[in-house]
């Protein structure tokens, strides 16, 4: 079955007709070319395909893309303006915040979120507290002291 | 992924018809989506109850609180009241999961999750719950995070809700609207031991819809308490929820709930009936934590369970009452 869906990704609006099997993930990357996020375990594990629906971070390997119908996407892709890096990705470059890279994308996503979250819920980030929050996003070059220090240097 | 139809729901009411036509519903799909990847579920109508408007959190003239079946696990967490009046059900859900799964899953498919058990989800393995009468490996397999309470020999599963067990603690009830119209069911009561039937979740119905769940009488002073394999973003080897109301240097009430041990969120009456009037004293909790754990039956490799739990239940009763 096909489904007729809108979505709005960085900045940019797509009509697009889909398999409702379909996630997120996959649309973002086989039918738009926006290989960014990645798919690591494609079981919601491991946090690399983590991007922003509706500004709010989710795992887009367990988003069917016709259930978010209209929704507002941000991804790896989106984040720097005009050339400029976000400042959370000048950061990562700054704390040499990974190794193969193949998280980051979805740590930048997933970091950004969470910043937004702990705002709202008014916590105060300290290296452990960002370290609990961003354990959804696994690294396997075990980059995360300089991922959690990149974090803490951006809302400093 | 097998193919299937999809359709948002238009109103409660078509949901349920829907469902009692054989539909599955959509939540968040954190779990569903990811059952139907590895060929575990598959479904071939799928209802989108998620954009349903269930999605606020009310506060009833009593001083209660009512959650919509849509509200996102990040939401309910964060919500001031949930904060301030039932803590043990905020730290649960932000012990759950992870950032990311908890802005997409709802409360709804929070309690409906399945269980994580390795044979359920690995269609090449025999499994009761899954496939009815095929036998359970578990029993002699890979148990180690399985059942110590209230198991069969058809089924040693867990439920991975943190939540339900919160839920389980404060005394809470869901409210379901089905073919013939709306009820309520409690927590503890919506999900069943396993039996001789273990196929079955829950007490639900095709076609049941939760749309609500109503949380029992404020638990200001209330703790959720998490043994993990790895620090964050693991299920629950075994953790434990517990409310008490001190009144004059005695135990007015206690309401503890455990996770990790059991089919369903286990509600420990006899280590409650221990401590109910009671002085708060180490001694007493090693009593209520004795007596809830009698009836334990580990299997081969998770008899560590049983001395874990008590410990820790005796250690968050005794912080709790401090």
């Amino acid at each position: 079955m096909d489904a007729d869906l809108t979505l709005r990704i960085n900045g940019t609006e797509h009509e697009l007709t889909v398999d409702v099997r379909t996630t997120l993930l996959d649309l973002l990357r086989e039918h738009l070319g926006l290989t960014g996020a990645k798919k690591g375990c494609d079981h919601g594990q491991c946090g690399a395909c983590t991007i922003l629906i509706d500004g709010r971070r989710a795992n887009a390997c367990l988003a069917l893309a016709v259930a978010h119908d209209g929704a507002e996407l941000t991804t790896v892709e989106g984040l720097a303006q005009n050339d400029e890096l976000h400042p959370l990705q000048a950061a990562f470059i700054e704390h040499d915040a990974f190794q193969c890279g193949y998280c980051t994308p979805g740590q930048l996503c997933s970091a950004i979120g969470m910043i937004e979250e702990a705002r709202d819920d008014g916590a105060t980030l300290d290296a452990a507290e960002i370290g609990e929050r961003m354990s959804g996003n696994v690294c396997r070059c075990g980059a995360y002291p300089n991922v959690v220090a990149a974090i803490a240097d951006t809302i400093a | 992924m097998k193919a299937f139809a999809y359709e948002r729901a238009r109103d409660a009411a078509a949901a349920v018809a829907a469902g009692a036509d054989g539909a599955t519903f959509l939540g968040g799909g954190t779990n569903l989506v990811d059952l139907m990847k590895l060929g575990v579920a598959e479904p071939q109508r799928l209802v989108d109850v998620s954009k349903l408007p269930f999605d606020a959190i009310e506060e009833t003239p009593e001083g209660r609180l009512r959650i919509g079946a849509a509200v996102r696990n990040t939401d309910l967490a964060a919500h001031p009241l949930v904060r301030e009046r039932y803590p043990v059900l905020s730290q649960a859900l932000l012990a759950g999961a992870s950032g990311q799964l908890r802005n997409l899953a709802t409360v709804g498919g929070n309690l409906l999750q399945r269980t994580r058990c390795s044979y359920f989800q690995d269609v090449t393995k025999p499994c009761n719950k899954r496939r009815p009468g095929s036998g359970c490996p578990a029993v002699e397999g890979e148990h180690r995070n399985h059942a110590i309470l209230g198991h069969s020999e058809h089924c040693v599963a867990t439920h991975p809700s943190d939540m339900a067990v919160a839920l389980a603690a404060i005394g809470a009830s869901v409210h379901v609207l089905g073919a013939n119209g709306e009820r309520t069911i409690p927590i503890p009561g919506l999900h069943r031991l396993p039996g001789e039937r273990p196929q079955h979740d829950t007490v639900l119905n095709g076609g049941d819809l939760i749309t609500a769940v109503e949380l029992g009488a404020p638990a200001p002073r209330s703790v959720y308490r998490k043994v993990r394999d790895r620090a964050s973003f693991a299920f629950a080897v075994f953790s434990v929820a517990a409310v008490v109301e001190p009144a004059d240097g005695a135990l007015q009430d206690v309401r503890i709930a455990l996770g990790g041990v059991a089919h369903t969120p286990w509600r420990a009456e006899r280590a409650e009936a221990v401590l109910r009037g009671a002085e708060a004293t180490p001694e007493r909790f090693a009593e209520a934590a004795e007596a809830e754990l009698a009836e334990a039956r580990p299997l081969r490799d998770n008899a560590f369970k049983v001395p874990l739990a008590r410990n820790v239940l005796i250690r968050t009763l005794a912080e709790l009452t401090a």
